[in-house]
């Protein structure tokens, strides 16, 4: 390290994140849309032949807007925020740039290996463990890479206390490198199959029960530590630094964070309820989903309390409003999943369209407002140019607001409606409906939820546009904003 | 004694650990800050004031660098 005056952050690695944020967002939520699409109008299916499937693309949305978009976000921002409030530069080790460089490289060769590999077929046919075997290896890889940043800055650091987002950072590398790891034990088939199986396609190491357990343990946390734990190691920094204003109560944050990470770990149980699983484990999966929601409102409601007295930036700043929409959104899903996990609801609402309503207020309010929210405060700062265009932001929270209100409803209504059809049952204790009259009564929920999919949709187009238009045609800065970020 | 009811036990007693270790933690955050230890809410201020050149809230003794 050396001594240099006019020493500055260095954003390299994380425009290169930025980047792919910005395009895994659009080809993920696009083939969302469009999936939403087919469950309304099914002769969609067969635009592409195979590839155009449900089946086919429905892996390839989940798997692009959490590992490629999410993903991203959430290391557009670690390679930002880190530097920020560690209050060291990236530029001061050649080391670690080069290893943030290597880790983008790889992320992406890996992430476009996934996506034509999942459109080809070959899937491990895990829920959001999809990725067939040599895919995983480059995602341990990426992972080890990440962890090499995370610790290697850390080690340089002039800021002796570790702010809070980076224990949520610090946190997730280790949440998804234990979880991913244990869930995608498994092995190809054709080494158990004495030579007839395939080499590029595997089965995994537990069996029966225990393999459902452990692939909840995961699917369940890979939303804790992709979608939940790092989102707020971001919020915590932005909100505060947007507003101006510390951070409500740091203790707070502290306690929020230890429950956090107690709790969640426990709480996969409740993806199995009512089934052949030992009902211990679905007791431990509902009380732990309740008691959840101590430390997620405890971190939601600090944020809230962050905007004390200063309220009237919620009128002034957009992007204030973005993230406390978010904040509020992550309220709303966190006392939802709790409500969906409590037995007797569950029997209601599982495998009905509740469950994807409950995904997508949590992912599409929260996760996905959260990142744009952060790389809009980001940009000013890391292309020196002001936000291209206010009117577009307002725009853009006022159709997603709308896609997002428009899309948990709608499958709130069909979810309980489906639940409630397939239990009816006539004096004789007949049941009273086929699968297909509850398709043809859920029809015009899927319409809206495909028409809130465009609304979100072009909500994300306009970002990606404004945020292109940031980097390349705004207008320049002579010095970086405190605090509120410049917008035209 | 069956297994069910040394399940209760356990969840009782379990039950028990976690709420005092949960008041303990809260207890113990607030105690340091009243006896002066610790002053947790000024590393609220780190995502404030984060320059390359700010002055660190509390630096780290082992960073090479010359401020």
């Amino acid at each position: 390290m050396q001594s240099n005056a006019a020493l500055e952050y260095d954003y390299s690695v994380a425009k290169l994140f930025t980047f792919t944020t910005i395009l895994f967002g659009i080809l993920g939520m696009v083939i969302g849309t469009l999936i939403a699409a087919q469950l309304a109008f099914p002769e969609l299916n067969y635009l592409i032949g195979e590839y155009g499937t449900f089946s086919r693309l429905r892996p390839l949305h989940t798997n692009i807007v959490i590992f490629g978009f999410t993903l991203s976000g959430i290391w557009a921002t670690f390679y930002y925020v880190g530097q920020r409030v560690l209050k060291v530069s990236m530029a001061e080790s050649k080391f670690l740039m080069a290893i943030g460089k290597i880790h983008f490289y790889l992320y992406f060769v890996g992430a476009l290996l996934a996506v034509i590999t999942l459109l080809l077929g070959f899937s491990a046919s895990k829920e959001y463990a999809e990725f067939e075997w040599p895919i995983d290896v480059v995602i341990v890889l990426v992972w080890v890479l990440w962890g090499i940043s995370i610790f290697g800055i850390i080690g340089i650091r002039r800021e002796k206390a570790l702010y809070v987002s980076m224990w949520y950072f610090v946190a997730t590398f280790l949440g998804v490198a234990m979880l991913y790891l244990f869930n995608n034990m498994e092995v190809p088939t054709y080494f158990v199959s004495g030579g007839i199986g395939n080499i590029m396609h595997s089965v995994s190491m537990y069996s029966g029960t225990n393999d459902a357990m452990v692939q909840w343990w995961y699917g369940h946390n890979a939303v804790a530590f992709v979608f939940t734990v790092p989102i707020i190691a971001m919020i915590y920094y932005f909100l505060p630094k947007e507003s101006g204003q510390a951070v409500y109560s740091y203790k707070l944050s502290l306690l929020s964070f230890w429950g956090l990470m107690f709790v969640y770990l426990w709480a996969g149980g409740h993806h199995l309820v009512w089934s052949t699983v030992p009902d211990w484990v679905q007791t431990m999966g509902t009380v732990f989903s309740v008691v959840l929601i101590l430390p997620s409102w405890g971190s939601a409601i600090n944020m809230l309390l962050t905007m004390k007295g200063e309220w009237n930036q919620l009128t002034d700043n957009p992007l204030i409003k973005l993230m406390v929409l978010s904040s509020t959104f992550y309220m709303l899903s966190t006392i939802e999943g709790p409500i969906q996990a409590i037995k007797s609801v569950n029997a209601i609402a599982h495998f009905t369209d509740w469950i994807p309503g409950h995904v997508h207020d949590g992912v599409l309010g929260w996760v996905a407002l959260m990142i744009m929210a952060a790389l809009f405060h980001m940009a000013p700062r890391m292309y020196k140019r002001e936000i291209y265009s206010r009117k577009l932001i307002e725009t853009q929270f006022w159709l997603q607001t709308t896609g997002i209100v428009l899309y948990f409803t709608s499958l709130w209504i069909a979810g309980i409606t489906q639940g409630m059809m397939w239990r009816a049952v006539d004096e004789y204790g007949n049941l009273m409906y086929s699968f297909i009259d509850t398709v043809d009564v859920l029809h015009p929920y899927y319409v809206i939820r495909t028409v809130a999919g465009v609304l979100y949709l072009a909500g994300v187009f306009i970002f990606a546009y404004n945020m292109i238009k940031t980097m390349t045609s705004s207008r320049t800065l002579t010095e970086e904003p405190m605090f509120r970020s410049p917008m035209a | 004694m069956d297994i069910r009811e040394l399940q209760a036990y356990a969840y009782f007693f379990m039950t028990i650990l976690l709420v005092v270790a949960l008041y303990g933690y809260i207890l113990h955050l607030y105690r340091s800050e009243k006896k002066g230890e610790k002053d947790y809410e000024k590393y609220g201020k780190i995502a404030l004031d984060d320059e390359v050149d700010s002055t660190p809230i509390e630096s780290n003794p082992k960073s090479k660098s010359e401020k």
